[in-house]
């Protein structure tokens, strides 16, 4: 209760701060995080007779080619978040998917396993997130981020074209500044620019305890092959690799339209080190035999979050996607939907003061903060794997005789989950520990040994041929 | 109907889900169409179409009962599955996931309803006649 003279609260612990009708919202950043929060926002506040205006302050054109349009991104979505937005009525048609994925191949020195749905449908979709790569002259698909956005703007928003330069704060409201304009009050601002841009630090500067993430580089190609190239060679599968590369921690060649997307993780990551994954026969045993690693449509070294901020909010302000807590390596996107939702819920629903934020959108931050530090030793293991030849040869013998005897697949569920980023890191690792997996280990390591012992004396670099498992 | 976007392709009269099935998974139609038939006694009657974007056999989802029909391909028809597990688990994080699909269960019912006024207000027609 508020008393006339009661002393005005202090920013920070506007307890009564709650959207009205007629209240504005500013969500900085139109790609899939701001989309959707603005979506959910307007889908929400309908439901419950709230008429509210929301302003996207988006200057990017996402069907534009090239780094106009581009959200540097491998551009996954992953099998859960094709279902929830399914559900929640976001519908991803054959303009906006370029090739639905119904199959991870797993590529390591010591051979291949292909791991297939069990329901033998495209489970996954890839998609360019913006018009494309930088070579394409006229986008024969539809741009992800466009999609999404147009979704918002169907139900009401508005975009602003412009960059923000300034953020502020006036009598308790947040205020947006954009080139030659005044600063303009808002309700409540949502950021959702992602980590690659310079407004986050304008945030640290604001007092209401935002630090930024803490980030790693990436790195994305996109190679031109066309179509019937693709279908011939990569097919409708992911490929992924366990290579033991110095400084590299996991890569990833994602099949599109006409374009393959390569992704690399790693330490320090560079040029060089996308040059000698290209390079590793393992990548062009998969690529078209003609095809030239150095001739590429696009080459980006993106940011992305692996340590979640700890306090994604403040009275009247919530960041959400890559700008607050995102998803460790995996399924970014699937952490933009989830944080975008549970932002819209709160706002709605409970107020967009700091103590509505901690208590109803702080839980999934929590729950995914909580998720990547388990994730981090599942990508340990992962880690041993790619620098332990004996472990990649049990984990490919026990993926086969998965797949062979028809026994439950436990590890191919593992590695399935695991690389398209739809379980839980804990749900993961928790299958890990399977006393049934383990003495799956136990049965293939006589195999195991013999195989390793016979092959020892072959060099790493000794050719081999691919041998995929079906 | 394109060849690389999501789901699985049925062809025309392929069953999705048949009556009396077990119920594991719901489906959205993603390109083409489908016939809702319920079988009685023999006797095939088709209750409705559904099209692009529309959940289906989300009932034997949340009442655990066998399918209360079958759904089938009306020419050549893309759907994507969901998996009961994944959803379930969704809605318990995020209640608002199951807005849309109560929506939907609403105008079904709301549907039946009227039909059932219909059939009603026939069967007193052909009584008095």
């Amino acid at each position: 209760m508020t008393f006339p003279n009661s002393p005005r609260p202090a920013d920070g612990c506007d307890g009564d701060a709650v959207l009205t009708d007629g209240s504005r919202v500013a969500v900085i950043g139109g790609g899939p995080a701001g989309s959707l929060f603005s979506y959910f926002l307007l889908d929400m506040a309908d439901r419950v007779d709230l008429q509210l205006g929301v302003d996207i302050f988006e200057p990017r054109l996402f069907a534009k080619p090239g780094p106009v349009g581009c959200n540097m991104c491998g551009g996954i979505v992953s099998e859960s978040l094709v279902q929830n937005l399914a559900v929640d009525g976001v519908f991803l048609s054959s303009d906006v998917v370029q090739r639905g994925i119904d199959a991870y191949e797993l590529h390591t020195d010591v051979g291949s396993v292909r791991i297939a749905t069990p329901t033998e449908e495209m489970r996954i979709g890839a998609v360019h997130r913006g018009g494309g790569p930088r070579d394409v002259t006229e986008a024969k698909w539809e741009s992800f981020d466009k999609h999404l956005l147009d979704d918002a703007l169907g139900l009401g928003a508005k975009i602003v074209p412009s960059r923000v330069e300034a953020v502020g704060r006036e009598h308790g409201r947040p205020t947006i500044k954009v080139a030659k304009g005044s600063p303009v009050p808002y309700d409540l601002v949502v950021v959702a620019t992602g980590v690659n841009t310079s407004i986050l630090k304008t945030f640290e500067g604001l007092g209401i305890g935002y630090q930024r993430p803490a980030l790693t580089k990436t790195l994305i190609r996109e190679y031109y092959l066309g179509a019937d190239q693709i279908n011939r060679s990569l097919g409708t599968s992911m490929h992924v690799f366990l290579l033991n590369i110095p400084r590299l921690e996991f890569a990833a060649l994602i099949p599109k339209g006409d374009y393959v997307t390569m992704c690399l993780l790693g330490e320090d990551i560079d040029n060089a080190l996308g040059d000698a994954f290209a390079g590793a026969k393992e990548v062009r045993a998969v690529m078209p035999p003609d095809w030239d690693p150095q001739v590429k449509s696009c080459q980006c070294l993106p940011h992305i979050n692996i340590h979640g901020v700890e306090k994604p909010y403040a009275n009247r302000v919530v960041f959400i996607g890559d700008s607050g807590v995102s998803r460790l390596y995996k399924d970014g996107i699937g952490a933009a939907y989830r944080t975008a939702k549970a932002a819209a819920r709160t706002a709605v629903f409970e107020g967009v003061s700091e103590a509505a934020f901690a208590g109803h959108f702080e839980p999934v931050c929590r729950s995914i903060r909580s998720d990547n530090r388990v994730g981090r030793y599942a990508f340990v293991l992962t880690r041993v794997a790619q620098r332990t030849s004996l472990m990649r040869r049990a984990i490919l013998a026990i993926t086969r005789a998965e797949q062979e005897r028809g026994w439950r697949p436990r590890l191919s569920g593992i590695l399935w989950d695991m690389f398209s980023g739809s379980a839980p890191y804990g749900d993961i690792f928790r299958r890990m520990m399977d006393p049934v997996l383990i003495a799956r280990g136990v049965f293939v390591m006589p195999g195991v040994l013999f195989s390793t012992i016979r092959r020892g004396g072959r060099a790493a670099g000794e050719p081999r041929s691919r041998e995929v498992i079906t | 109907m394109s060849e690389g976007a999501l789901g699985r392709i049925y062809e025309d009269g392929e069953i999705v889900v048949r009556q009396g099935d077990v119920g594991e998974h719901m489906y959205v139609v993603q390109d083409g169409q489908v016939e809702i038939v319920r079988e009685e006694e023999g006797t095939e009657t088709v209750i409705r179409l559904a099209g692009r974007n529309e959940v289906l056999g989300e009932m034997a989802i949340f009442d655990r009962q066998p399918r209360s029909a079958t759904i089938r391909a009306r020419g050549r028809v893309r759907i994507l599955t969901l998996d009961k597990r994944n959803f379930l688990r969704r809605i318990n994080e995020d209640p608002s996931l199951a807005f849309r699909m109560i929506e939907t269960m609403s105008r079904r019912v709301r549907d039946l309803s009227q039909q059932v006024s219909e059939l009603r207000a026939t069967a007193a027609a052909r009584d008095v006649g």
